[in-house]
């Protein structure tokens, strides 16, 4: 899915490569660039599925408005990986609904 | 607080325009823009683009957007990124959220340059992975080097239906279709017999019916429509694609401006609900101008021309410009304009404008 050598831009400047963990399991990416493209180019497509209707959703927009393509990273839900900049050993997964709640919100009463 | 005389939102063309052009005649000015770097939509730009050569025609949008950012660093102009505004309120008042700290700031002149929005045609099977704004596409080939898809079919044949599509070659994809329900190609004629010369089929009057996929887009039903825009039974097309792009056009992002109390107007021609401004790109509220998409969808070039005239216009009102030169080099901005609102395209977006003018008239 990588543009090796574009006709007129020609090759892009990437940051290092490095690897992250996307559901389990280790992937490359590049250092700097938004989790969204390091998983397409991975042939990763589906970011999330829907809360009531446990629908997939992948990107939409590409610059951080829709928010179509929020998932877990680093155990953090929602956050909008068109924008959201790779770095090494991150932790992606898949976001299920709303996704797990933090411990400040879990009620222990 | 933080005192400015001039804040801008959004660094993209107009934004930085109306930042250069007030600087350059001593005005302080600072920039905030949400994302983390500069420029707008002017780097995604990679075809050349029209007009004149003072309007910068045949050069690249990167190279232009290259060239700003340099007069910008030149002229003083401080640009903050991953800088949200969050409002603007009364007598210049506005709050940021830089990182993760929310700011207040106050500023004589405010101008509004967010832009503008891609519009979606909502369709069965539209929430699919693999269904993308064609801006997005745009992002994904032309900033950060991935193919969004191997084979495309692309919706609306406007300018960005057509240009993108052309630059999704580019990027290698195979392009399987664009399609418009207008009986009409939307965009230029150049831009249009280019992608056609490279073996892009147009379907005019069809619109699509479905997107099919269970977990990801694997096909589009496409359908073609009569002069009252409703579906052929039996005109189905099927498409075997793993991408479909979204360019049925842009909407401006007024939010701010809502919200700042500044009278809105709706005009179709200009993306629909747009702020009421004058010659000066001054909006109802005092002090809030505005310049480029947000005050009317047009282009890259005239907005940059928005810019000018509403960073002339604030240097004239702070007292660092006389009457005589601003009214001078307002006009010299004005002619420019004329230039990139001619033609079919152009004309009706004039008179658009034109209109709004009358609605408010300059203030010198």
């Amino acid at each position: 899915m990588r543009i090796e050598d574009h006709p007129v831009l020609g090759k892009f400047e990437k940051g290092q490569k490095v690897r992250f963990s996307f559901d389990g399991k280790s992937l490359e990416g590049f250092e700097g660039e938004p989790i969204a493209i390091a998983l397409r180019s991975n042939g990763v497509l589906i970011h999330r599925y829907t809360a009531r209707r446990n629908e997939p959703r992948g990107v939409f927009c590409a610059i951080g408005r829709c928010t179509d393509c929020i998932m877990v990273v680093n155990g953090q839900p929602n956050i909008r990986t068109c924008v959201e900049p790779l770095k090494a050993d991150m932790v992606v997964e898949t976001q299920q609904g709303r996704g797990p709640a933090k411990e400040s919100e879990v009620s222990h009463a | 607080m933080l005192r400015y005389e001039m804040i801008c939102v959004g660094a993209g063309p107009a934004g930085l325009a109306a930042a250069i052009e007030a600087a350059k005649n001593g005005v302080q000015v600072v920039v905030f823009d949400e994302n983390d770097r500069p420029g707008g939509q002017l780097f995604k730009q990679i075809h050349k683009f029209f007009g004149s050569r003072e309007h910068r025609a045949k050069e690249r949008g990167f190279n232009i957007g290259q060239a700003f950012l340099d007069q910008a660093r030149e002229t003083g102009v401080e640009v903050t990124l991953n800088a949200v505004v969050l409002g603007i309120y009364e007598n210049g008042a506005m709050n940021v959220m830089i990182g993760d700290q929310v700011k207040q700031v106050r500023a004589q002149k405010i101008v509004v340059a967010t832009g503008a929005a891609e519009n979606m045609v909502p369709f069965p099977g539209w929430t699919l992975p693999g269904v993308i704004g064609a801006g997005a596409a745009q992002t994904m080939a032309n900033i950060h080097g991935i193919r969004p898809g191997n084979k495309i079919l692309m919706v609306g044949s406007g300018n960005v239906g057509i240009i993108v599509g052309y630059q999704m070659l580019q990027a290698g994809s195979r392009v399987a279709a664009i399609i418009d329900a207008a009986p009409k190609i939307g965009g230029y004629a150049v831009h249009a017999a280019k992608v056609a010369r490279a073996g892009v089929p147009f379907l005019m009057s069809h619109t699509i019916k479905q997107a099919h996929g269970k977990e990801c887009v694997t096909g589009a039903t496409v359908i073609q429509v009569d002069s009252s825009w409703q579906p052929v039974a039996g005109t189905e097309k099927e498409f075997e694609v793993d991408t479909i792009c979204i360019a049925v056009g842009l909407n401006p992002t007024t939010q701010l401006l809502g919200m700042a109390g500044c009278k809105m107007t709706h005009v179709p021609t200009l993306g629909g609900r747009i702020p009421v401004h004058d010659l000066d790109q001054e909006t109802t509220v005092k002090g809030i101008y505005v310049a480029g998409d947000v005050s009317g969808i047009e282009e890259a070039s005239t907005a940059i021309i928005e810019g000018r005239i509403a960073g002339l216009a604030i240097a004239h009102r702070l007292g660092y410009m006389d009457d005589g030169t601003f009214r001078k080099e307002r006009e010299k901005q004005s002619q420019s304009m004329k230039g990139l609102r001619s033609g079919s395209h152009g004309e009706r977006r004039a008179k658009a404008k034109e209109y709004l003018n009358a609605i408010m008239p300059a203030a010198i």
